[in-house]
């Protein structure tokens, strides 16, 4: 989730579109991930070179790519909509690709990043999620039994804040910053006039670079990424109230979709009558006279066009106050016994 | 249930195809026609449209379909699913500079732009909408969820259906459009995945992200109808057009230079053929201004040229046949080169018959005026143009201020159809048809006055202004070369977007500029100010008088103090501050 909008928080989709990648590349298909970007940066007027989001200065890594599917953008990442997301109290119409489909037997990763405070993180600059809001949105998903692991990870300032309130069981949390420390930016780039990460963001994709499918670092490695000397400020993590030993949980247990695959040598026999299917069809009746196309401007057609009569609405309640109004007011200055001569 | 079965088939043999009954026993076929059409510019700049045609002889509203083989599943469902007739879907980023570039093939307003017809047997056709744009916005990743009562129209006089269609009661039909929407690459990249053969093999392949956004105008369209299935006409089969055109500026893609390439446009040259389609041709439009010899130069050899009318005028286009074996002898790739043999005059660029223009005019955050500019340039023909301009409700219109003037007089339309605005239900309406006289310019104004909108529906950053969609022009153009009636499998796929009516006229949608509005904006930190000045207020004034109306006096006795104490008082003397 990215949360802020602004050309000069181009950082943040930086950031945020470096772990869609890094995600994408170990495994978990698009319909597994539900992204949020609040800001257009790849099309935006002010971007140099348009449809890239670069991560490294001389523009070496465009993590932007050409397949991205991106299911909350612009003004649709509020906070109502991110909590719908998460607790699964979306109105009905809402496209599966909108949804956080995970029952009991799923690991959810959630990243954010976006300007935050002590308790709080911004979104859009208007408006804000606090930190109590967030840990009962996760109760919320654990009583519902939406989660079996969930790893949580913020990249703000004061990130540290935010997994203070956590209460239910099985989350693991990770931040870019203590409270009372602010996350910084990693480099600019002088093309484009913006800075283009955030320090602990660009360290942990240097780190998840190295991952792959089937690779066997844990929890304990992400943990070391970025220390004080290249991060200035201090990631802390939390994981209380995780069941298991971080030692013992895999990356690949969170950022990629690893399949336990078995290889038989057993054949299977399928069955043949498969061309029978398609030539059953029902019987189609054909028009007696034939179809035609509408004219696209019936000019004779349209200036005789009658007007739809507007349905007879009886007066509005302040319409009718105003006749009793004037009404009574016309009574009490003539008097009943003068309504013969007005009439 | 066997014995049914076999009955039925043993009867359906047994009777010979009659009049009136389709051939149970033959494919439902469906065939994919793509092609590419390159058409250089007058400004210097080159447009590329693509269009992909899907076509399925089947009829998807029974709802028995169930086998989809190139016609996308997920709009196939769609179309059953929810009674759809028509659909059309419009994503484009830039603006067709039509006073610059010439009529448009088919162009589509800033943002999105979504109109449908819905079959008579819907019931509810605004639920029907939202679910359609609801499930839109997830299959294209675009924010049409935000399609509502206070962006959609119901046109009386334009968007008549482009398919084929039984009666136009236009209580079936829904308009909206959402100037703010960004297209960007998540936008191509479901579109992409629409085609049969992906972007791996055939046109596709020149869809590159990286630079189609790189240019001054960026469509891509998808359109559903149905069709005649043949001459006959009998049959109805369904349509599915997806067009992506761009249009590649002369100074940032081009380099200043005017020879343009396959490689120079997209970066990438076409290597092979999609297996899937049917037909697969890139048509170079090389027709010759003011009757002389061509002055464009087409490389490789074409593989034919094709003279045919279009827009009323005559063309001539290089024709490359991507299937015809013949073309990829020499080498693996295709890269189509255009090069100009002589210099280009600047100043004979053509004007078009029909443009417009549309701005915003007044001064001030209350009252404003929007005022559109339409020029028919014809020198002897007038023809009639209908308006539909949507204007949000919290732009008040005032219909009482609403001129046409044409050549200093005032031009009465012959159909007007106004719908006023409800504060945050519906936007304003206004539908006209307006006569166009010959060589002439209509002037089109009216004036509105800003509303105040409640601190909590502005936007997040209010001060970008608010959009206020294009209007849209439906005109019957005169053509200068009479047109004959085409067959539209045998045409190239430009040439049948919209149904023609007669030659001496063609049928062109124009869409005018977008226009942005600043409405008044209240100071957002304002709440937390207040807050503060009423506390500070409430802490010194009322706390004060509390202090004063309750706080008792009582003398205290004076303690001596522990050790501690005194000792703090010495070094208290020393350092000069009174005692403890």
């Amino acid at each position: 989730v990215c949360t802020s909008r602004f050309w000069f928080n181009y950082r943040h989709v930086a950031n945020t579109l470096s772990v869609y990648r890094s995600v994408k590349r170990l495994g978990i298909p698009d319909s597994h991930i539900v992204l949020m970007l609040a800001d257009d940066m790849a099309c935006n007027p002010r971007n140099p070179k348009p449809a890239t989001v670069f991560s490294h200065k001389n523009m070496e890594l465009n993590v932007y790519g050409d397949d991205v599917e991106v299911d909350y953008r612009s003004y649709e990442v509020t906070v109502e909509n991110f909590l719908r997301v998460l607790t699964g109290r979306i109105p009905p119409s809402t496209p599966r690709s909108k949804r956080l489909l995970s029952d009991d037997r799923s690991n959810i990763l959630i990243y954010m990043t976006g300007h935050g405070g002590n308790g709080f993180l911004k979104f859009q600059d208007s408006e804000e999620i606090t930190n109590v809001e967030l840990a009962d949105a996760f109760e919320q998903m654990w009583q519902k039994r939406r989660y079996n692991e969930l790893l949580f990870i913020i990249d703000t300032c004061q990130g540290a804040s935010m997994y203070e309130r956590f209460y239910s069981p099985n989350i693991m949390a990770l931040a870019s910053s203590q409270v009372g420390e602010d996350s910084l930016s990693h480099q600019p780039d002088l093309a484009i006039g913006v800075h283009l990460m955030d320090r602990y963001t660009f360290y942990v994709l240097e780190f998840l670079e190295e991952i792959h499918p089937a690779s066997q670092t844990n929890m304990n490695d992400l943990f070391q990424v970025c220390p004080k000397s290249l991060c200035v400020s201090t990631p802390g993590h939390r994981t209380d109230l995780f069941q298991r030993d971080p030692q013992k949980v895999l990356i690949t247990d969170f950022f990629g979709s690893v399949r336990k695959v078995e290889i038989t040598t057993e054949t299977l026999s399928l069955d043949r009558d498969v061309a029978g299917v398609e030539s059953k069809f029902p019987e189609e009746e054909l028009a007696t006279e034939p179809l035609k196309y509408a004219e696209q401007l019936p000019v004779a057609q349209i200036i005789h066009q009658k007007p739809k009569q507007k349905d007879w609405h009886p007066p509005g309640g302040f319409i009718l106050g105003l006749w009793a109004l004037i009404i009574m007011v016309f009574f009490k200055t003539y008097g009943i016994k003068h309504m013969k001569h007005v009439f | 249930g066997g014995m049914a079965a076999a009955l039925l088939l043993l009867l359906l043999m047994a009777a010979g195809p009659g009049p009136g009954r389709a051939d149970a026993g033959r494919e439902r076929r469906d065939a994919l026609r793509e092609e590419l059409l390159l058409s250089p510019l007058p400004t210097g700049d080159v447009a590329a449209t693509f269009q992909f045609r899907t076509r399925w002889d089947a009829d998807l509203q029974r709802g028995s379909v169930s086998h989809y083989r190139l016609f996308p599943k997920a709009l196939g469902r769609l179309v059953a699913a929810l009674g759809v007739r028509e659909l059309h879907l419009a994503l484009t980023q830039g603006f067709w500079r039509t006073r610059y570039w010439g009529q448009p093939p088919l162009q589509a307003p800033a943002g999105a732009e979504l109109w449908v017809w819905f079959q008579p047997t819907v019931t509810d056709v605004d639920k029907a909408w939202k679910e359609l744009s609801n499930i839109l916005s997830g299959i294209f990743c675009a924010s049409l969820n935000f399609i509502d009562s206070t962006n959609t129209v119901i046109p009386t006089a334009s968007f008549k259906p482009l398919g084929l269609a039984n009666g136009t009661d236009h209580h079936l039909l829904r308009y909206a459009v959402l100037p703010r929407e960004v297209v960007c690459t998540e936008n191509l990249t479901p579109w992409k995945k629409l085609l049969p053969c992906g972007s791996k093999a055939g046109l596709a392949v020149l869809l590159k992200a990286e630079r189609l956004f790189h240019s001054s105008y960026h469509s891509q369209a998808v359109h559903i109808r149905p069709i005649c299935r043949d001459a006959s006409c009998l049959a109805v089969s369904w349509e599915l057009r997806q067009t992506l055109t761009v249009v590649f500026d002369f100074f940032s893609s081009g380099q200043g230079k005017k020879d343009w390439s396959l490689f120079k446009m997209f970066s990438r040259t076409l290597t092979d053929t999609c297996p899937l389609a049917s037909e697969s041709k890139v048509y170079v439009d090389i027709s010759p201004k003011n009757k002389e010899k061509e002055l464009l130069e087409v490389s490789p050899t074409p593989t034919s040229v094709h003279e045919t009318i279009v827009q009323g005028e005559k063309k001539s286009y290089a024709v490359y046949d991507l299937l015809s074996p013949s073309l990829f002898n020499t080498s693996r790739s295709l890269n189509v080169q255009l090069k100009w043999k002589r210099p280009q005059d600047s100043s004979e660029m053509p004007i078009p018959t029909l443009h417009a223009q549309r701005y915003v005019g007044g001064y001030g955050l209350q009252t404003g005026e929007i005022c559109t500019l339409i020029y028919n340039t014809h020198p002897y023909r007038a023809f009639p143009v209908i308006l539909l301009e949507t204007v949000p409700w919290y732009l008040r219109l005032y219909v009482h201020t609403l001129t046409i003037i044409t050549k200093g007089k005032e031009n009465k339309p012959s159909y007007i159809h106004y719908q006023p605005a409800q504060d945050r239900s519906r936007p304003h309406l206004l539908e006209m048809l307006i006569q166009l006289p010959a060589n002439s310019v209509t002037k089109i104004t009216i004036q509105f006055e800003r509303a105040l909108l409640k601190w909590t529906e502005y936007p997040p950053d209010p001060n970008h202004g608010f959009y206020v969609g294009s209007s849209v022009l439906s005109a019957l153009v005169p053509s200068v070369t009479a047109m004959k009636d085409i067959d539209v499998e045998q045409s190239p796929l430009f040439t049948s977007l919209f149904p023609s009516s007669d030659g001496s006229s063609y049928f062109v949608r124009l869409y005018t500029e977008p226009l942005l509005v600043n409405l008044p904006t209240p100071d957002f930190s304002m709440p937390y100010n207040v807050i503060c000045l009423t506390c500070t207020v409430v802490a010194v004034c009322y706390g004060s008088f509390y202090n004063l109306l309750t706080r008792t006096f009582h003398v205290e006795e004076p303690s001596r103090g522990g050790l501690a104490k005194r000792l703090a008082n010495v070094i208290r003397k020393f350092r000069g501050v009174p005692p403890l």
